[in-house]
């Protein structure tokens, strides 16, 4: 079991290095929440108009954090000169993007774990909910499979970060999409069978991205 | 070997001229006005072929990345790099035609209708994807990701459509581009325009893939150059 013992060394290297910093979610969450209040002033957002526009604001603020999450997780590699490193492992370069992903994924749950409950203050919306649950982790892993496979090859152009937010935003459509609607149709208290569609749109996107990066991976890294 | 090339070359040339010679007489000459619509439907004969050249030219960068990444031949990169760049040149009319023919028949520039829609989020994605290309100074790691891009771009697009027609089947659509079933004569001007369009493209992909390797050799020479002058030597 060489590939999860990689994995696992790669995510624990990242926990590490976040439990020590407590960079990476922290500024995710501050970030997050700054778009919310900003979408306040843009939209006028109120609690009665909250469950309209609410699931777009949530959204927009998840995917941009989430842009700022994939660019630091390797950029953080680059600048140390760990890529190398990383390279050295000898292992299949896919087991680098699987832990790379698996600590995104953990990041933006925990800001999001954050987020949420001052989301449901704000605009008083209910988030006990499990169906709402599944959407986010959901759409976060389909969100961040996309964004670690771009993540490493815009820091290794020269417009370095600006590069990713503008390939993965119209890659994530399916993502964005699918995610507002079924958080809206959640917060609107409609039947699961209702969303099964979108979910299903979820799982499509999460499978295809997963095996199209673990596919692609080595000769993203290759040097 | 190279007069077989000019020869074929020739022969493209001259067929490409002529089927656009041909597709033009059939658009403005031989095919009747549509009814309601009136002239502006002629825009039609020149939307459809262009959308049709652009899925083309990215199914081709497509299969030219999976190519490249399997060879690692330089020359599938530069012609999956000419087809993206071609097919982002025809997406471009698409919306532009698309646009012009909208506003006079449904009353707006744009809608937000799924293959509209789509048309578009495919459009920044591959422009995204060109500007990726300028970003990279390595020519090995620029050819590979853009094999990638061009992988994954091509792959998300029946899942972008898939979502935004659920997205909007759940609303009504208002405009469909969908008409009746189609003229007899209206449908040979479209097939021959869509024959103008493809050897169009064929063409402008050869002369696309020559000047990327006149390029190349031309930066060999700057570079021999450099390494031969005076203050190469030191």
């Amino acid at each position: 079991m060489n590939f999860w013992r990689g994995i696992t060394a790669i995510l624990r290297k990242d926990v590490l290095t976040e439990l020590r910093s407590k960079e990476t979610v922290s500024t995710l969450s501050v970030f997050a929440l700054l778009v919310v209040v900003i979408f306040n002033f843009a939209f006028e957002l109120r609690v009665e108009n909250a469950h309209q526009i609410a699931p777009g604001v949530l959204w927009v603020a998840l995917a941009f954090a989430g842009v700022l999450a994939f660019n630091r997780s390797f950029l953080l590699e680059r600048e140390g000169g760990c890529m190398e490193g990383l390279r050295l492992m000898p292992m299949e370069r896919s087991v680098i993007y699987v832990g790379k992903l698996l600590a995104n994924i953990l990041f933006m749950l925990l800001a999001e774990a954050i987020i949420l409950p001052i989301f449901a203050a704000l605009f008083d919306v209910p988030i006990l909910n499990a169906a709402l649950w599944m959407v986010i982790v959901l759409g976060t892993i389909g969100f961040a499979a996309a964004g670690t496979l771009f993540a490493a090859m815009a820091v290794n152009t020269r417009a370095r970060e600006v590069m990713l937010p503008i390939l993965l935003f119209p890659i994530a459509v399916p993502v964005l999409i699918a995610s507002t609607k079924s958080t809206a149709q959640i917060l609107d208290g409609q039947p699961l069978f209702e969303i099964y569609a979108w979910i299903r749109l979820l799982l499509a996107f999460d499978v295809i991205f997963i095996v199209l990066a673990l596919l692609s991976f080595e000769h993203v890294l290759e040097e | 070997m190279s007069k077989v090339k000019t020869n074929s070359w020739q022969l493209l040339i001259t067929m490409t001229a002529l089927s656009i010679t041909i597709s033009l007489y059939l658009i403005f000459l031989y095919v009747p006005s549509e009814r309601i619509m009136g002239i502006v439907q002629r825009i039609f004969y020149f939307h459809v072929p262009s959308a049709w050249v652009g899925f083309l030219a990215f199914f081709v960068a497509f299969l030219c990345g999976i190519r490249y990444l399997a060879r690692r031949e330089a020359r599938w990169d530069a012609v999956e790099n000419a087809s993206i760049e071609i097919g982002v040149l025809f997406s471009t009319i698409v919306l532009v035609s698309g646009s012009i023919w909208a506003r006079p028949v449904w009353n707006t520039w744009w809608t937000w209708d799924p293959r509209l829609t789509t048309t578009l989020v495919m459009w920044l994605y591959y422009v995204a994807s060109l500007l990726l290309r300028q970003m990279v100074e390595d020519k090995e790691r620029k050819a590979r990701f853009s094999a990638v891009l061009s992988i994954a771009g091509f792959i998300n697009v029946p899942v972008v459509f898939l979502a935004i027609r659920l997205w909007r089947t759940i609303h009504p659509v208002l405009f469909t581009t969908e008409g009746a079933a189609i003229e007899p004569s209206m449908l040979l001007t479209l097939l021959s325009s869509l024959l103008s369009f493809t050897l169009l493209y064929l063409c402008l992909l050869l002369i696309r893939v020559g000047l990327a390797s006149l390029e190349d050799e031309l930066n060999n020479l700057k570079l021999l150059s450099t390494l031969h002058s005076p203050e190469g030597v030191e």
